[in-house]
C-alpha cells in the first residue's frame, strides 16, 4: 500500500523529517483496522472476499517507550519483523511504517526499468544505498535471440559495474550456462542457496514470487519498479502492516504428498483473493517436518491467494540449511503465544489427497484422481515453484517406481545450476546409485534444460518449452491464468512434482498413488 | 496550475477551450455541467487519441478549498468516455502477457509500445481493447470485477493501462502489488464502487462519466441511466495527481535531489 503517513520518528534522511511534520499536522482521521477475531478455526467458505476499506490509514500517535512500564502487547512474527525493521518496539496492524530494507533483489525483467527510475529522480550519478544489500540475478528471459531480453541483462551489467554490486550473478556466453561461473538461475531459489535470505530480516523483490523467501522466518515480498527505485536509493520502503492468516497443519505427511499439494489446498480454501493485504503463518507439526525446499514451495504461492507475505518459523532444519552459506547474524523471531491472527485454520495433513488447480485459476482446485479423464500433451517440471533439487527427486522416485516411459513430452528446467549439478551428481535413493538425471533419460523425458525461468510465464517466442499452441499441460509452476505459458487458449493444471511425473507416465492428469502403492 | 503527466509519453494536444468552476462546486448531473463539445484538433497522428472524450479537469483553487492536504489541491477530477468491462481475476499476464516484459518502461519508446499492447492477453471472447495497429485505447475507464491486477507484482501493467489512455479503473476490488503500483506510478486512478458489481450493470461501450473528490465518487452510465457510488480515492489522490511517489514528493519539497 502506498500510504504517506509516517510513523517512525528514526531515519537518517531529512525529507522525512520534513514530510512526518507536515503530515502529522494535517486533521485527516478514519477508522483504522481496530480489533481482531479472537483466534477460531475457521473454515472459510468460498465467499469470502475481503474488502479494501481504507487507501490511507491515519497517523497514529507514538507509542511512548515501555519505561512507563507498559506491558508489552503480543505481536505476530510479521509484526515483529516489521517492527525492528522500523525501529519501534511494537506495532497495530494497519500502520504504516517506514522500514529498513536488508535486501533488495532484480532481475532481467525489472531490473532495467528500476535503474531507469533510480537514475531518473536520484541523479544519472547517485549511488545506491549500499552495494552489499542488492542482488542482481539475471533469470527470467536468458537462452533467447531475442535482443531486448539480451539487452537487457547487458543494462544489469552495466549498472552493476558502475555502482560495484557486490552480488550480480553474470551471464555472458548464452551458449554454454555452464561457462559462466557466477550465473546462478531463478532468482528466488539462487538467494536462498547463496545465503541471503536470513530469520528476521526484511527482503524485497521485483518479483512476485519473492514471498519464497519467508520459509526462512523473515518478511519477503514483492514490489514493484518505483518502490524499488525508492529502496535503491534510500535503502526504505512504507509498508503497511498486514494482519496475520494462521495455518496450522498437523498430522503425519502422507508419502504421496508434497508441499505443492499443501498449498493448492490452501489456495483452493481460501481463493485467489483470500490473503489479500495479508500475511499468512505456517506451522504445525507438518510444517516442522518440511525441508527447506518445501517450506519455501508452501511460501512461494503466498502471492496466489493475494497475500503480502508468508512466514515459517525458523528452526534447527532452517539453521542447518543456513550453515555455510551465510556468515551474517541473524536474529529470529516468533509469534507470542498470545497474539492476535485475523483467522486460523487447522488441517489435518494425514487426510489431504494430491491435488491440482485445473484452468484457470490457482484456486479452481480439484483432486487428482478426480482429474484422471483429463487428457494431457505434454509435462512442465521446473520454476521456482516445482524445479529445486527436491521437487526433482520426487519426479525421479515416480518414474522408478513405475520403470516405464512417459507418453507426453516432458520438459524439465532447473531452477539453478546447483539444481542442474544435483541432477547429475545426487544418487536417488533406492535406485541403486542412478542420478535423477539417468533415470529421467531411461523415462524418455527431454534433456534437463538450462537453469533459469523457462516457460512458467510463457517468456519471448524462442523460450523452450514455451507454450505455442492450444494443448494442455500439466505443470509444477505456480500460475494458470490464461495464457500463462504462451498461448491463450492453452490448459494449464498446477501440480505437484508427484502428479506431474505420474501424469507424464500415462498422458492424463494422474493421482501419484498410481505409481507409489 | 495544470495537471501534467510528466511520464505520460503522449500529451493530448491543446484544447480550443479550458474549463475553470468555482471550488465550491458540488457535484451535480454532468448534462448541466457538460456543454456540447466542439474542438479542433491539430490533424496529426495524435487526432486519433481524440476519438474519445478528452479529459475535463476541475481545478479548485487551493486558497477556498477546505481540508487540502499539504502541498497540493484538493484532488476533483472528471473522467468522461466508453468504458471497457472486464470480469474478476484479470491477472497480469492479461493486462500485459509476459512476452512483452523486454519493453523497459523507464524507456519513451517502449513506454508507448506497451500502452499499445494493453489487454492483448485477454481471452477471444473480449472485444479488442487496443485497436490493431492502433497506438491508444478508445477506452479511457476500465470496469472490473474483483481482485483486478491479480498475479505478478510487474508495474509493466499500470504503466501498460496508462500508456494507453486510460485514466481510471473503476473495480470491486483490487490485488494489492497492482494497486500499489498504480499509485507509486501515478499512471491510472485505481478507484473502487461502493455498491454492487459495476462489471454486471455496465457493458463495454457505455458512455460513463466518472467524477471524483476527496470524500466521495460517482460513476454515472449515461447509456444506462444509472449512477453508482465509488469509494473515496482519499490521500492516494494527490499522489497519482502529481504524477507518483516521486512526483509527490518533489512537490511536497521532501524529495531527495541526487544523493551522493
Amino acid at each position: 500500500m502506498m500510504d504517506f503517513l509516517c510513523q517512525s520518528l528514526h531515519y537518517k534522511n531529512n525529507f522525512l523529517t520534513n514530510f512526518e511534520r507536515k503530515l502529522l499536522s494535517s486533521s485527516s482521521s478514519a477508522a483504522s483496522l481496530s480489533g481482531f477475531l479472537p483466534d477460531s478455526i475457521h473454515v472459510n467458505k468460498k465467499e469470502y472476499r475481503p474488502s479494501i476499506r481504507a487507501v490511507m490509514a491515519p497517523p497514529q500517535p507514538q507509542r511512548p517507550p515501555s519505561t512507563t512500564g507498559l506491558v508489552k502487547q503480543a505481536m505476530t512474527m510479521t509484526e515483529k519483523i516489521l517492527a525492528r525493521a522500523s525501529e519501534r518496539s511494537n506495532l497495530d496492524t494497519g500502520e504504516n511504517v517506514w522500514v529498513n530494507v536488508d535486501i533488495l533483489m532484480t532481475h532481467d525483467v525489472c531490473g532495467p526499468g528500476t535503474i531507469g527510475i533510480f537514475k531518473r529522480e536520484f541523479g544519472e550519478n547517485a549511488k545506491v544505498w549500499d552495494r552489499e544489500k542488492i542482488v542482481i540475478i539475471p533469470d527470467h528471459y536468458i537462452f533467447t535471440n531475442d535482443e531486448l531480453a539480451n539487452r537487457n541483462v547487458d543494462i544489469l551489467r552495466d549498472f552493476s559495474v558502475e555502482q560495484n554490486i557486490k552480488y550480480f550473478y553474470d551471464i555472458n556466453d548464452r551458449s554454454n550456462f555452464r561457462a559462466n561461473p557466477d550465473y546462478k538461475g531463478v532468482c528466488h531459489i539462487a538467494l536462498a542457496q547463496e545465503g541471503h535470505c536470513r530469520p528476521g530480516e526484511v527482503l524485497l523483490g521485483t518479483d512476485s514470487h519473492t514471498c519464497n523467501a519467508g520459509a526462512f522466518g523473515q518478511f519477503a515480498t514483492g514490489i514493484g519498479n518505483t518502490d524499488a527505485g525508492f529502496v535503491m536509493g534510500t535503502g526504505k520502503v512504507l509498508l503497511k502492516v498486514p494482519p496475520t492468516l494462521r495455518f496450522v497443519m498437523d498430522g503425519e505427511m502422507p508419502d504421496y504428498l508434497l508441499a505443492k499439494d499443501l498449498i493448492l489446498q490452501i489456495i483452493g480454501e481460501i481463493t485467489v483473493a483470500g490473503a489479500t493485504y495479508k500475511s499468512m503463518e505456517f506451522t504445525g507439526s507438518t510444517v516442522e517436518s518440511l525441508s527447506m525446499e518445501e517450506r519455501m514451495t508452501l511460501c512461494n504461492m503466498v502471492i496466489e491467494a493475494g497475500g503480502k507475505n508468508g512466514v515459517v518459523p525458523a528452526d534447527q532444519t532452517t539453521f542447518n540449511y543456513l550453515e555455510g552459506k551465510t556468515s551474517a547474524k541473524f536474529e529470529p523471531v516468533y509469534s507470542d503465544e498470545k497474539a492476535k491472527f485475523l483467522h486460523e485454520y487447522k488441517f489435518d495433513t494425514s487426510k489431504l489427497e494430491p491435488v491440482v488447480a485445473k484452468p484457470h485459476s490457482p484456486d479452481n482446485r480439484a483432486l487428482a484422481r478426480e482429474c484422471k479423464d483429463v487428457k494431457i500433451d505434454r509435462v512442465y517440471i521446473g520454476s521456482c515453484t516445482g524445479g529445486k533439487t527436491e521437487d526433482f527427486l520426487a519426479a525421479a522416485k515416480i518414474f522408478l517406481a513405475s520403470g516405464k516411459k512417459v507418453k507426453v513430452p516432458t520438459f524439465l528446467v532447473p531452477a539453478t545450476q546447483k539444481v542442474w549439478m544435483d541432477l547429475y551428481g545426487l544418487p536417488v535413493p533406492g535406485s541403486g546409485g542412478k542420478t535423477c538425471s539417468q533415470i529421467f533419460e531411461e523415462a524418455g523425458c527431454d534433456t534437463p534444460a538450462s537453469p533459469n525461468c523457462g516457460a512458467c510465464l510463457g517468456g519471448p517466442r524462442d523460450t523452450y518449452a514455451r507454450m505455442n499452441e492450444a494443448k494442455v499441460c500439466v505443470s509444477t509452476t505456480n500460475r494458470n491464468f490464461p495464457g500463462r505459458m504462451g498461448n491463450k487458449e492453452a490448459q494449464i493444471y498446477l501440480a505437484s512434482p508427484f502428479t506431474a511425473a505420474a501424469s507424464a507416465l500415462t498422458g492424463y492428469v494422474t493421482d501419484p498413488r498410481e505409481f507409489l502403492r | 496550475m495544470t495537471t501534467t503527466m510528466a511520464s505520460k509519453a503522449l500529451q493530448p494536444p491543446p484544447c480550443a477551450f479550458s474549463f475553470s468552476f468555482a471550488p465550491t462546486h458540488r457535484l451535480a448531473p454532468p448534462s448541466a455541467r457538460l456543454p456540447l463539445l466542439r474542438y479542433s484538433w491539430p490533424s496529426s497522428s495524435l487526432s486519433r487519441r481524440c476519438n474519445h472524450s478528452p479529459t475535463l479537469t476541475l481545478h479548485a483553487t487551493s486558497s477556498s478549498s477546505s481540508s487540502t492536504l499539504e502541498g497540493g489541491e484538493a484532488v476533483e477530477k472528471v473522467f468522461h468516455g466508453e468504458c471497457f468491462v472486464l470480469d474478476d481475476n484479470i491477472d497480469t499476464d492479461q493486462i500485459i502477457p509476459a512476452e512483452y516484459l523486454t519493453l523497459v518502461p523507464s524507456n519513451p519508446e517502449e513506454y508507448a509500445k506497451l500502452g499499445s499492447l494493453a489487454l492483448v492477453g485477454l481471452p477471444s471472447r473480449y472485444p479488442s481493447f487496443v485497436a490493431p495497429g492502433q497506438p491508444l485505447s478508445r477506452y479511457a475507464i476500465i470496469i472490473a470485477g474483483a481482485n483486478f491486477g491479480c498475479g505478478s507484482s510487474r508495474e509493466h501493467a499500470p504503466v501498460a493501462l496508462g500508456a494507453s489512455g486510460v485514466k481510471a479503473v473503476v473495480a470491486e476490488s483490487y490485488a494489492r502489488i497492482f494497486f500499489r503500483n498504480s499509485v507509486a506510478t501515478g499512471e491510472i486512478y485505481p478507484l473502487e464502487s461502493a455498491e454492487g458489481r459495476l462489471c454486471k450493470e455496465c457493458r463495454t461501450g457505455d458512455l460513463v462519466t466518472v467524477e471524483m473528490e476527496k470524500e466521495r465518487g460517482r460513476l454515472t452510465n449515461h447509456t444506462t441511466g444509472k449512477e453508482h457510488k465509488l469509494k473515496p480515492i482519499g490521500d492516494a489522490g494527490p499522489v497519482i495527481e502529481a504524477g507518483g511517489i516521486f512526483a509527490y514528493a518533489r512537490k511536497t519539497g521532501m524529495i531527495v535531489a541526487a544523493t551522493m
